[in-house]
């Protein structure tokens, strides 16, 4: 698989494979969508909402499973209809972490239940599906998924640019938008329906554990980089698919790491590295009093 | 129980009979004498976590536990060891991070939601590694009671023990520093201290809770009981006692489940939890609901 050391002939083989091709073009759109929806994630303070729709994705994905639907349609309905669910609890959803952390831990159990129904029934041909919602498996997507996967991820990035100017102002001054006649709740809503479908998406790359890593990481990282609104967005979609990037690169290198983890090393390198540099910039910088 | 078909436990009529079925094999009296120890201790941790608002620290402490769990069965030590070691190691360097209270919320919730993805992912990293069975993952993630062995109890009740003495040593400084941390701070207590020792604490009872929930299941023993708990009552030591009565009753009514059904301990547990803290919740409210409609009708 790595018997050539060019590298030019080693990206030769590793884009003729068919899962590699399809993970690459699907991964780039997801996490394109995940970097771009993060920095709003970020900024709203909002990641919790990504924390409790991973519980949800598994959840949902498995009830579909279990009844004999497509994973997806679970997966898009339950991220989608929870998100906007939490939107309509309004702040009053964020106050009491104890009563959020319960009612998602009891939804995971549930998940539990129905992978255990799932796996009974089907244990010869699907033994290991909980474990690919949970952790994903990104090599596992064929064309058509692929294609359906970009298809959403580009309708999500184009409808988060539409709405990012207003999203922006509501973002940063709720108030002074609202009295603007910037329809600051309707926004919120569609925000999280867009959130919901990201959710969906990052799942079927990275797996339910592991979304909030793509979708708070690069975020993270290009805020700490670039305070301009634009350039952070920008910034943040290009860390994720960089990162989706090597992440594949990495496993196709080394078989025996699972894509989702070196895409996730990667994002907590970058993210890690810029603290760093940014600590020693501010060290070898003389001491500004502000 | 799929693997003991051929002598499955019937449940009948005859209550005696149901439950000294239960304890007809040797996996389940370790696994109730395991699951008692667990839910003892992580009544009462719990109850103070939830007291010093520090269930999202509990929460991220037992995610760590996973890596740690699923790297020490790869290099083919006890998943005890690696729960225990990871869990204290991360209580201790979250004890150790500077108290920032300037850095900006999303910033920390950035970092948190990097961290905990970054140590899930390294925790499946070593289960594909180990390339070893299905069901010790989801063992590992959402609960067993199966294959406790007595060394694992002894383990476990050392532990809970020695978590359970260190908690009795500092409960009233501990309380004192968690209700009101500045006058306590004034009148000499070491504050910080109290505050290391407790997050260790609790990284020990969030480990050991794992072992019976879960890494990702903690809240049904860690936070539910205790959260009930306070809503019922404010007085410190009947709260204590109540939130072990109902941990106590979540573990062994969730094991009596899974072991007379196939469906797993995780989904019972967490749905039991959830369901007495629900109440808690609604039932007073409903009751001075109607009290208040009986004076005015």
């Amino acid at each position: 698989m790595i018997g050539s050391l060019n590298p030019l002939t080693g990206l030769h083989h590793m884009l003729a494979l068919d899962f590699i091709r399809h993970g690459l073009i699907a991964g780039t759109a997801i996490a394109a969508a995940a970097g771009l929806i993060g920095y709003f994630l970020v900024l709203r303070s909002q990641v919790f909402t990504a924390d409790a729709l991973s519980h949800v994705a598994f959840t949902g994905a498995l009830c579909a499973l279990t009844l004999g639907l497509d994973p997806r349609v679970g997966l898009f309905a339950s991220t989608i209809a929870v998100g906007v669910l939490l939107g309509a609890l309004g702040p009053r959803g964020r106050a009491d972490d104890v009563v959020i952390g319960s009612t998602f831990a009891w939804i995971l159990g549930l998940g539990v239940l129905a992978l255990s129904i799932f796996t009974t029934e089907h244990s010869a041909s699907n033994g290991n599906a909980g474990l690919s919602i949970l952790f994903g498996s990104i090599f596992g997507l064929d064309a058509s998924g692929a294609r359906t996967a970009v298809v959403i991820a580009v309708v999500v990035i184009a409808f988060a640019l539409v709405i990012a100017r207003p999203l922006l102002f509501a973002s940063v001054d709720e108030a002074v938008a609202a009295a603007r006649g910037i329809p600051v709740r309707a926004l919120g809503y569609v925000f999280l329906a867009l959130v919901g479908a990201t959710a969906a998406e990052t799942t079927q790359a990275v797996g339910a554990l592991l979304l909030l890593g793509l979708l708070a990481g690069p975020a993270g990282t290009a805020l700490r980089i670039t305070s301009r609104p634009y350039g952070a967005m920008a910034l943040a979609s290009a860390i994720a698919v960089g990162a989706v990037w090597a992440g594949i690169a990495l496993s196709y290198a080394v078989p025996k790491l699972p894509p989702s983890f070196s895409i996730l090393a990667v994002i907590t390198a970058v993210y890690l590295a810029t603290v760093a540099i940014g600590q020693a910039g501010r060290r070898g910088r003389p001491v500004r009093h502000v | 129980m799929r693997m003991l078909a051929a002598t499955d436990p019937q449940l009948g009529w005859n209550v005696v009979r149901d439950v000294s079925q239960l304890f007809e094999f040797p996996f389940m009296v370790n696994a109730f004498r395991a699951g008692t120890i667990v839910a003892v201790t992580a009544a009462i941790v719990g109850w103070f976590m939830v007291l010093r608002r520090q269930t999202f620290a509990g929460h991220t402490l037992a995610l760590v536990g996973f890596p740690g769990a699923a790297g020490a069965t790869f290099v083919g030590l006890s998943a005890n060891v690696g729960f225990f070691g990871f869990c204290g190691a991360a209580a201790l360097v979250i004890a150790m991070l500077p108290q920032s209270g300037q850095r900006s919320f999303s910033e920390e919730s950035a970092v948190i939601g990097t961290v905990q993805a970054f140590a899930l992912a390294s925790g499946f990293l070593f289960v594909s590694l180990y390339s070893g069975n299905l069901n010790g993952v989801n063992a590992l993630l959402f609960g067993s009671f199966l294959g406790i062995t007595n060394a694992q109890v002894l383990a476990i009740a050392v532990v809970g023990l020695a978590t359970l003495l260190t908690i009795a040593l500092i409960a009233r400084p501990l309380l004192f520093a968690s209700v009101d941390p500045d006058v306590a701070a004034a009148r000499g207590l070491p504050v910080r201290v109290l505050g290391a020792t407790f997050l260790v604490l609790l990284g020990i009872a969030a480990a050991a809770t794992s072992q019976i929930t879960g890494s990702l299941l903690v809240f049904a023993l860690l936070v539910l009981p205790a959260a009930t708990a306070q809503h019922l009552t404010t007085r410190p030591f009947v709260g204590v006692v109540v939130s072990v009565g109902l941990a106590l009753t979540v573990t062994w009514l969730g094991l009596a489940f899974a072991y007379y059904t196939t469906y797993p301990i995780g989904f019972y547990v967490t749905s039991i939890a959830f369901a007495l803290y629900a109440g808690a919740n609604v039932a007073p409210r409903l009751l001075t609901r109607r009290s208040r409609m009986g004076t005015t009708s």
